[in-house]
């Protein structure tokens, strides 16, 4: 991208924060603006424009297939990891376009950290699973406190003070994606992606792990992708409702606040899915 | 009414009912028998095998020899003190008055007389002035059965001679250098030598082998070009090792001659044989075991669950922390198991050795990587080929040696992988 093609860029940003109504965001941490996404001639996401507000849950809902995670994976430039895949359109992150070519993936991911559906921790002990990201990222400060921090603000270090040698395998699934929680704070990041986070959990943990996310959000921006309408309902400031056309392309089809979006909905296909008529 | 035709029925909706389902179910499960009894029956003829393997090699490790000594050592003995009692200076008039004037100096030019020990001298007497001499020698199975009719035979055909149970498999054989008689050769110096080649084996091919399996799944691309690489690596697993003696011999004996044979570090050494030494025998079974060695690391990367990667992405890791810390993390007891295989095969492998130049006969230990050297399996090829019947003997009993070193270092391998394994 030329330095003029990104001025233009930023004078977009400007316009569109001035240009905001009351239900739109007005303090937006990250937005897509024309996203599309292709793997290989499949034409996976078209046209998303979305701008997420700071320190607020956004949901993104949306049948199978409906490209909502895939949007997820371009927040953080995940989709880098997939060959195939093929990225147009900008996402400003506080002004700067992460697709600009002087950008480097490994910062943005440092700053924009991920939760997956399934809990992925490392087969290594509870410790080193925090403090391995900050140790790469080049950490200098106290590891032990960093850890214990990170773990309480997860809300697991009363379960696992005492075992924090111990293989993180050996935890439960909920704990296993509170540990995740943990590694992904212990980074220090300004937005947590949450891709179905609660989906191999029971709903126990999963009642857990919305808590938590509560919490979060009054220091972290998150994004969540979720299938559970209620969870969506239950936890998230914002709401995104995408879905896909014939030739299975998905687009976003409303977004606005979650009350706005589960009372009002202003388009016919949202009311029909999250009335359960589809999806 | 109703339930009396459900019971007539044979089948519901083309499910077979009742009588007709039970028999379908007993064709079902004598089928799963008779494979069951297939694949028992491929078990044991595999046992099998394996155990005749193992019964022709003890049949000739074990078992009745006729020994007739050249003196007896009974008349030896000084004032009735036996041979095995007499000090030192005793046995040095006996050794001079048997053996060759010529024999004693050489012997003192080697290590003078003052200097040797009681036991060295003892043994001088044993080798050079009772010379026992197995003139038969009989398997384990007939010497168990039929021990009165070896006796017999022994009695008649080789009356000076005595019979003893005999263990060719014994402490001194393991000791022993080199010799052309039978009764005093041993596998010292082949033991020496196939350690030194494994390990220069190992110091090549693990890194090589493992640093072009990690290229391969996560740095090359998946173009026309790596496929072909991927593929060809394949089929060099399967290309006789002959053809890789070849190769060894083209390359490290021959073209790389100042590197293999030491010159080129100041090694001058007599006993070097230009090109022909334990690093060019451990460079080509390292390119023998290079693509077993590859494959399997590759199978073990590709068997890292890609939501590890994607959790090590995710908190901002460069790639090579992602494959140093977790990809080559998960993958080390597959990488490890790979090796095992890897280097059990190089053990054993006999034919690039001839090829590269293992020698006949060697008299000193190798001692590090520009010596001379033969290997365990190249000295069992060269004693079969021998006329005499005691190399057969010995030759067995050099296999149990070798089958023994393999498990001994096949089991320390995997009891250090799942040491390492447990500890992830």
């Amino acid at each position: 991208m030329t330095v003029a093609a990104q001025a233009v860029g930023e004078y977009l940003a400007d316009k569109a924060s001035v240009a905001t109504s009351s239900s739109t965001p007005h303090n937006v941490v990250i937005e897509a603006r024309d996203l599309n996404v292709h793997y290989g001639s499949f034409h996976a996401v078209r046209g998303v424009n979305l701008a997420v507000e700071r320190r607020k849950i956004t949901a993104m809902i949306g049948p199978s297939g409906c490209g909502k995670s895939t949007v997820l994976r371009c927040f953080n430039r995940m989709n880098d990891l997939v060959q195939i895949a093929r990225i147009d359109g900008q996402i400003y992150f506080q002004g700067q376009n992460i697709y600009a070519p002087e950008v480097d993936p490994v910062e943005v991911r440092r700053r924009i950290g991920m939760v997956f559906q399934k809990p992925n921790p490392f087969p290594k002990s509870i410790y080193e699973n925090i403090a391995w990201g900050a140790k790469i990222n080049g950490f200098k400060g106290n590891m032990d406190e960093l850890v214990e921090h990170s773990l309480k603000r997860a809300a697991l270090w009363d379960e696992v003070k005492d075992k924090l040698q111990q293989n993180a395998l050996g935890l439960s699934g909920g704990q296993q994606q509170r540990l995740c929680i943990a590694r992904t704070i212990a980074v220090q990041p300004e937005i947590i992606l949450m891709d179905e986070p609660c989906s191999a959990l029971d709903p126990i943990a999963t009642l857990r792990i919305e808590d938590l996310m509560q919490e979060l959000s009054e220091e972290y921006t998150i994004i969540i992708v979720t299938h559970n309408m209620q969870q969506a309902a239950r936890v998230s400031d914002y709401t995104a409702f995408f879905m896909v056309d014939e030739g299975r392309t998905g687009h976003l089809v409303e977004y606005n606040e979650t009350k706005q979006m589960f009372t009002k909905p202003a388009d016919q296909r949202t009311e029909d899915y999250i009335t359960g008529r589809f999806g | 009414m109703a339930k009396q035709d459900m019971a007539k029925k044979r089948t519901v909706n083309g499910m077979p009912q009742g009588a007709d389902f039970k028999k379908s179910m007993e064709a079902r499960k004598r089928r799963g028998f008779i494979w069951a009894i297939l694949f028992q029956a491929s078990m044991i003829v595999g046992i099998v095998a394996l155990s005749a393997l193992l019964y022709n090699v003890m049949n000739q490790s074990f078992g009745y020899v006729a020994i007739e000594n050249s003196v007896e050592p009974e008349t030896l003995a000084i004032n009735g003190t036996p041979l095995e009692e007499l000090s030192k200076e005793q046995l040095i008039p006996i050794l001079e008055a048997h053996v060759s004037k010529g024999l004693m100096r050489r012997l003192e030019k080697d290590q003078p007389f003052a200097e040797r020990s009681r036991d060295n001298v003892y043994e001088l007497i044993l080798e050079r002035v009772v010379e026992p001499q197995t003139e038969a020698s009989w398997s384990l199975v007939d010497s168990l059965l039929h021990r009165s009719e070896i006796m017999q035979e022994a009695q008649t055909d080789y009356p000076n001679a005595h019979l003893k149970f005999r263990s060719w498999l014994n402490a001194s054989f393991v000791k022993n250098q080199q010799s052309s008689t039978p009764d005093l050769a041993g596998v010292r110096t082949a033991i020496f030598g196939s350690l030194w080649t494994i390990l220069i084996t190992l110091l090549f091919a693990l890194p090589v082998g493992v640093g072009a399996a990690v290229y391969l799944e996560e740095y090359a691309a998946d173009n026309m070009l790596n496929r072909l690489i991927k593929t060809n690596i394949d089929n060099l697993a399967g290309v006789p090792s002959i053809i890789y003696g070849m190769l060894g011999l083209a390359i490290f004996v021959r073209a790389l001659e100042p590197l293999t044979s030491g010159a080129l570090f100041g090694v001058v050494d007599d006993t070097t044989a230009n090109g022909r030494t334990i690093l060019s025998a451990g460079l080509t079974l390292g390119l023998l075991v290079l693509p077993l060695i590859i494959i399997n690391a590759q199978e073990a990367i590709r068997a890292v669950p890609s939501s590890l990667r994607e959790a090590g992405y995710g908190l901002g890791a460069t790639k090579w922390q992602v494959i140093w810390s977790h990809v080559l993390g998960s993958a080390l007891p597959g990488i490890l198991t790979g090796n095992i295989l890897a280097m059990s095969r190089a053990i054993g492998e006999t034919a690039p050795l001839v090829v590269v130049g293992a020698s006949a006969f060697v008299a000193l230990d190798p001692n590090g990587p520009f010596s001379k050297f033969t290997t365990l399996p190249v000295q069992i090829y060269q004693w079969t080929a021998r006329p005499q019947d005691q190399f057969r003997n010995i030759a067995a009993a050099a296999i149990l040696v070798l089958l023994i070193l393999l498990l001994t270092l096949n089991a320390s391998a995997v009891l250090l992988r799942n040491r390492y394994s447990q500890k992830l």
